[in-house]
This record gives structure tokens, C-alpha cells and sequence, in this order.
């Protein structure tokens, strides 16, 4: 098993959603999260006055997979998430040791 | 005179609502997240200070009588021997007295501790405000700039605004510059605040500008009440929708952008520029004054990075140039008013309307009389305080919000799903049956 950790733009939050749930990735956990990469920050004016905004807002997904699946979700949050222009986000693969499903108690495989 | 005494009240709960809610928006919306509730508190405890100081002594100060600089504390102390007639007009210029005193906040927001700021409010009304207040509302021939000087003041632009930006630069440069700054900005946490309150603030000035009219025995009372209210609306609005355009204009030009921050400041400089001259100028004059001002304090704003005083929320760029523009405009744009039109405040010609240089003089020296006055009475105050109890908050607490560190509290809960963390308790001294109410 595998944890799959995207970060990226927040108006593709919704597509990603869709075609993974197409694909059949039945849940996920998704927060609001601020960071920055390559694009650095952005500035703003306030009365004059320019303020650096280093952190840029993104949305970050958390998705554990079986590791069969996990070439076809990375590459569906890729190509959904790309628009080519600096700031697109990330897309990294961890590995998982164990996973239990709360409710049940069912482990690994049949708890995803 | 019953519809007289009516408009008063309703002018005197405008300008009331000039500090609580709008000032404490206007500023509070600036601040950071973790200061806002300071900041609000700020103008509220103000209100309720001031109110109290202005009837005990404020008010005999200002109105008790004759003196080049102020009345007798005595006279009417603690409203003594004002009789009934007396009260609406009493807690009309009671509204006055806290709104400038408020304003002086925004020049040190973030880092002031609470007890600083209530010790310095009744000695700032005290020894700055009733003072100029005499000087320019009271106007008896001994009075320094209302009577002695001549300079025309018709709503505070001295007294109110030059007083309290004189007094914010004052308190920025003894209190000093937050932690980190300029390096580290602080932006504005909710311009939606801000903009609420400068709305609110233009509402509120109405009260403030048009209900500052004084009836002269020449004229027939009802026909100058008609003409002089209808002179003094129109000019305070016409004013700052100039001033509005003004500040975006030069924000544009300067920095690419129109934003809502400097719709809202320009709200605010165009109010403060037309108050000494709502009643003294035609409709040219105050667009004048208020595209001037707008354009003028939206560049004056970045004057504290320049020279390097941290001004927190403009009370300098705003009040302070705004406040001087005004009142010296006067001297440029002010016009006698037509024959039997019975509009009493431009009782002479600006230089622009072939008066000569006599009003601009008096305009220059009531303004000069107001920096200088402001300027040694707050020295004074804020230095005693300095040396005494102290201004500032320990680092730790600036860094981790004033709020919590003077009030014990937090302005916003976001956290919806995990509550903050929040777990409901009693704290150590209550009843019993209270324990027990909150566990039920």
C-alpha cells in the first residue's frame, strides 16, 4: 500500500476529485494548506505599503492506495492537475505498513 | 426651537456612533487577527472615559467661561449650574471629545498595554483636548484661535484632527515601532470591517459637521437652520466622493491598483479635510478640498516608512494632513456668503475669491497654534507614562496577540470540526452551584 500526497492548485481540486472518483477511489482526505515552490509568493498594497505574501494557498489530498493502483492515480492527478504555468504543486508516493478500518477493525487491503 | 433640539439629538447619536461601532471597525479591520478585539477596545473604553472626565470638569473647561487657552474646571464642574436647555448641546460636543481622543489609537495598535492606554485617555482629554476645544469652539473674544487669531474652524479641523494626528505621531515615536517593523508588515485581517466602518463613518459625520452649526443673532434663526444645514450636507458629501476619486487616481498611478483600503481611507481623508470648511465654502470649494486631501494623504500614508515611525493605522497620513489641508484651504477657497443668504461660517473671502492673504494668515496660525499645543501636552503625558507604569507589552505578548495577553480572549473561532480545542470549564473562585449549572 501506498499514501498518495498532492498538493495543487485549488480551482483543480474539483476536477481531481471527479476523475479519481471515476477511476473508483472510493475516499480521500483533503485540507486547505499554504505553502510555496518554485513560483515563490505573490505581493500585495496596502496604503502604499508592498507586503510579500511568501505562503501561496493550496489544497492538499491524501489518498492510501493499493500499490497496483498507485502508477494510474498518480497519473490522473497529474494530467488533471497540470496547466502548465508555474505552481501546478506535487504529487509524492510514501509507503504504508498498516491500515485498519475503524468501524470494522478490518486490516490493509480490505480496510482500503 | 422643539425641531431644533430634535435635529441636535439625532446629530449628537450619530456622531456617538462614530466611535462605537464605526471607529472601532474602521481600525479593528486593520489590525491583525489576534489584535482586533485591542483595538476595538480601545475606542470603547475611550467612550466611556471621556464621557465621564467631559462631565465632571470637560465640560466647564471648554464652555464655563472666558480664557485665551481654557475656561475654569470649576464653573460647571460636574454640570453645575448648566441649566436644562443646556444638556443636548452638552452631550452633543460630549460626542467630540471622544471620537478625537479614540482616533489617537489607531497610532499605536498592537502593542500598548490596556492599563497605558486608560491612564492616558482623561489626562489626553484633559490637557490637550479641552484646551483646543476652548480655543476654537468657544468662541469669545479671548479665545486663542477662534477669537484672538480669527481662523475659521467650523467642525473641528484643528481641535478634532490636527489635535489627535499631532497627538498619534507623538504617541508612535515615544511608544516606538512593533517588533519587526517595517521589515515585517502587518497586512489588514478583514477589510470588510473596514469598510463597513468608513461607510459608517460618513454616515456618522453628518451628525458631526451639519449639527455643528451656531446660530448668529443677525440672521432669522429658521431661515440660517434652512440654508446654513442644506450648505453644510451637501459639502461634507461632495467632499469626500472627491476625496475618494483623489486617493484612487494617485494609487493607481503609484502602484497599479485601485483597492477597497484606499476607497475606504479616502472616505475618511475627504470627511476630515471638509470639516473646518463644510460651512465656509461653495460646492467648487469643497470638490477642491476633498480631491486635494484624497490625493495628498494617500501619498502622505507612506511618509512613516520614509522617516521610519510606525503610525500603525495612518492616524498621521489621514488626520493630521488631511486636518491641515482642510483648515489651510480655507484660506484659498473660502467665500463670503451672498447677501441675505444667511449662511453665517464664510464670513470672509479666500485668496482664490480676491480676499487677500488675512484669512489664509489666520488659517496658517490656528494651525500652527494646534501642533504646537497638542504636540507639548502630549510629549508630556506620554513621557510621564513612559518613565511610570511603561507603554508596551512584554515581546512575548506582541508576538502572540495582545488579545489574548490584555483580555484573556480571541476575537474568531474558525475551527468548526475540532472546536478549537475547546473544552467548557468554570475557572478557580466560582460557586458551586455555578460548577454544577455548567456540568448540567
Amino acid at each position: 500500500m501506498k499514501l498518495v500526497t498532492a498538493v495543487i492548485k485549488p480551482h483543480k481540486w474539483e476536477d481531481v476529485r471527479e476523475a479519481l472518483e471515476t477511476f473508483g477511489v472510493t475516499g480521500m482526505t483533503v485540507s486547505e494548506v499554504s505553502g510555496y515552490g518554485r513560483q515563490k509568493g505573490h505581493t500585495e498594497v496596502y496604503r502604499g505599503a508592498e507586503y510579500d505574501i511568501a505562503l501561496v494557498p493550496k489544497i492538499r489530498i491524501e489518498i492510501v492506495v493499493d500499490d497496483a493502483d498507485v502508477d494510474d492515480v498518480v497519473g490522473i492527478v497529474v494530467k488533471t492537475a497540470q496547466t502548465g504555468r508555474i505552481g501546478d504543486g506535487k504529487v509524492w508516493t510514501t509507503p504504508v505498513d498498516s491500515v485498519v478500518r475503524v468501524r470494522t477493525g478490518e486490516q490493509d487491503d480490505a480496510a482500503l | 426651537m422643539d425641531g431644533y433640539n430634535a435635529f441636535m439629538l439625532v446629530a449628537t447619536l450619530l456622531v456617538l456612533m462614530m466611535t462605537t461601532p464605526a471607529l472601532a471597525l474602521f481600525y479593528g479591520g486593520m489590525t491583525r487577527s489576534k489584535s482586533v478585539l485591542n483595538m476595538m477596545m480601545m475606542s470603547y473604553v475611550a467612550m466611556a472615559i471621556v464621557g465621564i472626565v467631559w462631565v465632571l470638569w470637560g465640560y466647564s473647561m471648554v464652555f464655563g467661561g472666558d480664557g485665551t487657552f481654557f475656561a475654569s474646571p470649576f464653573t460647571n464642574f460636574g454640570l453645575n449650574d448648566l441649566g436644562y436647555d443646556g444638556y443636548t448641546f452638552m452631550m452633543f460636543q460630549l460626542t467630540f471629545a471622544v471620537i478625537t481622543t479614540a482616533l489617537i489609537s489607531g497610532a499605536i495598535a498592537d502593542r500598548v498595554k490596556f492599563s497605558a492606554w486608560v491612564v492616558f485617555v482623561p489626562l489626553w482629554a484633559t490637557l490637550s483636548y479641552f484646551p483646543l476645544a476652548h480655543m476654537v469652539f468657544s468662541c469669545t473674544d479671548d479665545s486663542l484661535i477662534c477669537g484672538v487669531i480669527g481662523a475659521q474652524d467650523y467642525a473641528g479641523g484643528t481641535a478634532v484632527h490636527i489635535n489627535a494626528g499631532v497627538a498619534g505621531l507623538v504617541l508612535a515615536l515615544v511608544v516606538g515601532k512593533r517588533l519587526g517593523w517595517p521589515k515585517d508588515k502587518t497586512r489588514p485581517h478583514n477589510l470588510t470591517l473596514t469598510m463597513l466602518g468608513a461607510a459608517l463613518l460618513w454616515v456618522g459625520w453628518y451628525g458631526f459637521n451639519v449639527g455643528s452649526l451656531i446660530f448668529v443673532d443677525d440672521f432669522d434663526a429658521s431661515d440660517q437652520f434652512l440654508a446654513e444645514t442644506g450648505l453644510t450636507f451637501a459639502n461634507t458629501t461632495l467632499a469626500t466622493m472627491a476625496a475618494i476619486i483623489g486617493w484612487l487616481l494617485v494609487e493607481k498611478v503609484l502602484h497599479g491598483k485601485a483597492t477597497t483600503l484606499g476607497a475606504a481611507s479616502g472616505i475618511v481623508a475627504g470627511l476630515v479635510a471638509i470639516t473646518p470648511a463644510a460651512g465656509a465654502v461653495n460646492i467648487v470649494g469643497a470638490l477642491a478640498i476633498g480631491l486635494v486631501a484624497g490625493a495628498v494623504c494617500a501619498w502622505a500614508v507612506s511618509l512613516k516608512f520614509k522617516l521610519g515611525f510606525d503610525d500603525s493605522l495612518d492616524v498621521v497620513g489621514v488626520h493630521l494632513v488631511g486636518g491641515i489641508i482642510g483648515t489651510v484651504m480655507i484660506g484659498l477657497v473660502s467665500v463670503t456668503a451672498p447677501a441675505g443668504s444667511n449662511v453665517a461660517g464664510g464670513a470672509v473671502d479666500g485668496l482664490f475669491y480676491g480676499g487677500g492673504l488675512e484669512s489664509l494668515v489666520a488659517q496658517v496660525l490656528g494651525v500652527l497654534v494646534a501642533i504646537a499645543w497638542s504636540g507639548i501636552a502630549t510629549l508630556v503625558i506620554a513621557l510621564a507614562i513612559k518613565f511610570t507604569i511603561g507603554w508596551r507589552v512584554s515581546d512575548e505578548a506582541e508576538i502572540d496577540g495582545i488579545d489574548l495577553a490584555e483580555h484573556g480572549e480571541s476575537a474568531y473561532d474558525l475551527h468548526t470540526g475540532i472546536g478549537g480545542g475547546v473544552k467548557s470549564g468554570v475557572v478557580a473562585g466560582a460557586t458551586g452551584a455555578a460548577r454544577e449549572g455548567v456540568k448540567a
